[in-house]
């Protein structure tokens, strides 16, 4: 490890140091996001913070009232969901509970609403703001799980044709640009209907988990390889790698531990903005049918449900899922875009 | 006359014929939640896959939306002076599409042919012992011992032509469990009021009016035809449905849900017919399997104990399904057969009482003190709500202990798992129409033993030797007071076995423009020659 500090950090002060305008110190460490030395690591606390506070990154985030609601919006709702459990009057996937004596009640604040479910029930008896919760939390789940995969499919592939150049990244880029001539909902509908196919008579929820995830996952990884093999291309010929080269590291080393943290900027935004389309897809599939089962819903499935209601008076088992996806997605996606413009230096 | 004035006439003729097709043409957009499983006629028992069959082939004899029998293909018939024989006179003068006569060569093959082992219409047929032709127009049908009932099992029965399925190497049905294919899935050849133009299977299909149809025209017997194309369409989303037909992008929808009922009711320009249908929906389970392929109980099967399955059924709110799923349109039932069958009794259709302590009782006297796990398979295109139902079932039994995972599916991959040979599910969502209104068809198919003929829809693997010898029996039985017997005997035993769980009898609601009116029959079977248009 001794010969790395001096290489990773010029590294990061180059990508850091072309995001401001003026040339400004070159002090190690300004980049808030990336490795600390050891020596600072074992710094105060507040200097960090301090540090952190500081930087460009929180100076943009709070000039944008936009943002800051974004950001809160899903910080409440990510913090809703992965509580559930605790915070939800009751357990929508406990079955023995549901009773249909109280399916299709109207909000409690319409006449012939119950106070005991605040946003209504559904056809099979089910507490909708309970579901909600419930819902959020395995779209969530699934979502950051599949991004995760995506990230990680994608990051490896992208450095692999971009680190190895020649055959390797034709044959990488070509699967790409073959995905990428189909839309992602395809890929992942193709996914799930493969993987569905030879679990036949599964039906069991860890395994529709795990379906959804890598449909998912495998629908958005030509993204970041893209990415990363474009900055990849641009670093393997700098000096810090041709260091690394000729002292004799094996190329994994190389890529996973020189080139990596340099090319994590693009793929932290790609990944946020991903999440936003992950939860939608999540919710596309739910609702094609081919997601979460009606006995544990997420929030594509209980706007499947909601949605055959649509014409009998039923509003409230489709509206609220809906504007809660909208509302999710939207905040997300928010926060994904002012992290690209933040992290881009160009617009500046 | 030269050439010219020929030409002018033509024109003219050509104009006036044109004038006549626009006035009299009136097309249909008619939209159902599932396709056909296939066009082959025999290939298939199955409610839409007749229902859209109709169209096309025609049977030697229909019954109409009250239920009564019509003479079709055949104008006449009766039994000879041997009692265990049929004479059947054939219409003179039908044509098929093609322009082939229709002849009693073409009865005989088409008999022959859906006795075939791989055809699903056999199980109908099991009294059958050979079909011979006296002339081109006379058929007789001698069958193992009277079978005084012997029409009631022909209104499906499709009459193909000879000539046509031997040129197309259609002689042998298709395997549809077997997923196999052959011509006449996707091509059809029938006398039927409307000829096949195209079809995209579970997409569209397109049928035109056959201009040369025999019954068209005016008269006695003949029929109005006033759709002159139809369009049928495959809308699986209940609320795209709806909005199908509220935006007028289609005339007629076959499956309305049940919640929507009033909504298209109030609807300006739209009208709803309401009835009950001659079906019954239920939920089966293998009750002979040593084990179960989908609980984790190891070893024995829970549902071979009748205690689990009278846990079951009395673990089983009816009345709450039929309030909050089916918003009312279903009658509760407590037996598998619809209330215009023979045999059908007030007493048999008693519902059971829910009592939840009582079943969990139950299921700890059988071993089961902390209940189970099994799997579902419901078909998600198929009945009335039929997922929701499966779904409001899967809630009622968790009360008890019996943990369900429900796999909901399309009806081909559904009914493929319980008519392979060994049914390839534990626990399944059915139902049951009767078109021979006799329960009858109800044994033979659903608690015979699965063997040659019979029990092909008989997925629970029940199998009573002595039981099957009276269900045949019932073929030849010439005495109606016994035969009635028979029945109630066997439906007192049948009920009490509990092999199948009784949920309703299926409501129907047909939703069509106002210039339209399609009455609701029992049999679901909508025969669009019948409609004239305002």
């Amino acid at each position: 490890m001794s010969e790395t500090p001096p290489v990773i950090p010029d590294g990061a002060m180059r990508a850091k140091g072309e995001q401001r305008s003026d040339p400004g110190p070159r002090e190690a460490g300004s980049g808030p996001l990336r490795e600390v030395p050891d020596s600072l690591a074992s710094g105060s606390a507040s200097g960090m913070t301090g540090r952190w506070l500081d930087s460009d990154l929180v100076y943009s985030f709070m000039r944008s009232k936009v943002v800051v609601a974004a950001a809160l919006l899903t910080l409440l709702m990510v913090g809703a969901a992965l509580l559930a459990p605790l915070i939800a009057p009751h357990d929508p996937y406990d079955l023995k509970t549901l009773n249909l004596v109280d399916a299709n009640m109207p909000p409690a604040w319409v006449e012939g609403g119950d106070a005991r479910y605040l946003l209504g029930t559904d056809d099979q008896g089910r507490d909708i703001l309970s579901t909600i919760l419930y819902g959020t939390r395995s779209s969530l789940l699934i979502s950051a799980t599949a991004v995760l995969l995506a990230t990680a499919l994608g990051v490896a592939l992208g450095l692999w044709a971009g680190y190895a150049g020649g055959r390797v990244d034709a044959l990488i880029m070509r699967i790409a640009d073959v995905q990428l001539t189909f839309p992602a909902i395809l890929t992942a509908l193709l996914v799930d209907g493969v993987m569905l196919a030879a679990f036949r008579n599964g039906g069991q929820e860890a395994g529709k988990f795990w379906v959804l995830v890598v449909s998912i996952g495998l629908a958005f990884w030509v993204q970041y390889a893209r990415t990363v093999r474009g900055v990849t291309l641009v670093e393997r010929n700098k000096e810090y790698v041709e260091a690394a080269r000729l002292i004799g590291l094996p190329p994994v080393k190389i890529m996973f531990q020189h080139i990596l943290p340099n090319v994590m900027s693009p793929v932290l935004v790609i990944a946020t903005i991903n999440l936003a389309l992950a939860i939608i897809t999540e919710a596309t599939l739910s609702f094609l049918g081919v997601g979460l089962p009606p006995t544990e819903p997420s929030l594509g499935t209980m706007i499947q449900i909601g949605y055959r209601y649509l014409f009998s008076g039923s509003w409230w088992m489709v509206a609220f899922p809906g504007i809660t996806l909208a509302l999710l997605a939207l905040a997300v996606n928010l926060l994904g875009d002012w992290l690209r413009d933040a992290l881009n230096p160009k617009l500046r | 006359m030269d050439l010219r004035s020929i030409g002018k006439v033509a024109a003219a003729l050509a104009a006036l014929a044109f004038v006549a097709a626009t006035a009299d043409a009136k097309t249909l957009t008619w939209a159902r939640t599932g396709d056909a499983l296939t066009l082959d006629p025999h290939a298939q028992n199955e409610g839409a896959t007749h229902n859209l069959l109709h169209q096309i082939y025609e049977p030697l004899l229909i019954r109409d939306y009250a239920g009564k029998i019509h003479p079709a293909l055949a104008v006449s018939w009766k039994v000879t002076e041997d009692p265990a024989v049929w004479e059947f006179k054939l219409r003179p003068g039908v044509k098929f599409h093609n322009g082939n006569p229709f002849t009693a060569d073409d009865v005989v093959f088409s008999l022959d042919r859906a006795r075939q082992p791989t055809s699903d219409m056999k199980g109908l047929l099991t009294s059958i012992d050979a079909v011979t032709k006296v002339d081109d127009h006379t058929v007789r049908i001698k069958t193992k011992g009277p079978n005084p009932l012997l029409p009631n099992y022909l209104n499906n029965l499709y009459i193909m032509d000879k000539e046509w399925s031997e040129a197309n190497n259609t002689v042998t049905v298709q395997d549809y469990k077997a997923q196999k294919d052959n011509f006449s899935v996707r091509n059809a050849n029938g006398t039927g009021p409307y000829t096949l133009v195209s079809r995209q299977q579970d997409v569209k299909t397109v049928l035109k009016r056959n201009e040369g149809y025999w019954g068209k025209g005016p008269g006695d017997g003949q029929v109005p035809l006033g759709i002159s194309d139809i369009t049928y369409v495959v809308i699986k989303a209940e609320a795209t449905r709806v909005a199908a037909l509220l935006s007028g992008e289609v005339d007629f929808v076959q499956d309305v849900p049940p919640q929507d009922i009033d909504r298209l009711a109030k609807a300006p320009g739209l009208k709803v017919n309401v009835g009950p249908e001659n079906r019954t929906i239920f939920f089966g389970m293998d009750v002979a399997s040593p084990e179960l392929k989908t609980s984790n109980v190891k070893g024995k099967n829970p549902f071979a104990d009748k205690r689990v399955r009278e846990a079951i059924n009395i673990a089983i709110d009816r009345d709450a399904i039929k309030r909050a799923v089916m918003r009312g349109q279903s009658v509760p039932a407590g037996t598998i057969a619809p209330p215009f069958v023979n045999g059908y009794s007030k007493e048999l259709d008693a519902l059971p009482k829910v009592d939840v302590a009582k079943a969990k009782a139950l299921l700890a006297e059988a071993g089961y003190p902390g209940g189970f796990e099994v799997t579902l398979h419901c078909p998600n295109d198929r009945y009335t709500n039929d997922a929701g139902i499966c779904q409001a079932g899967t809630g009622m039994l968790a009360k008890v202990g019996i943990k369900v995972n429900l796999v909901a599916q399309p009806k081909g991959p559904h009914f493929t798992l319980i008519q392979k040979e060994p049914p390839e599910t534990d626990f399944f969502l059915l139902g049951w129409g009767v078109p021979t209104y006799d329960s009858h068809y109800i044994f033979s198919f659903l608690y015979h033993t699965r063997q040659d003929k019979e029990g092909s829809w008989n997925a629970t693997r029940y199998s009573n030797r002595e039981i099957d010898a009276s269900i045949r029996g019932l073929t030849s039985e010439v005495d109606a007071g016994k035969r009635n017997a028979t029945i109630a005997r066997l439906w007192g035993v049948l009920a009490g076995e509990l092999t199948y769980i009784a949920l309703h009898h299926q409501v129907l609601a047909y939703a069509m423009k106002s210039d339209l009116d399609i009455p609701v029959s029992p049999d679901n079977a909508v025969h669009m020659k019948f409609v004239a248009v305002k």
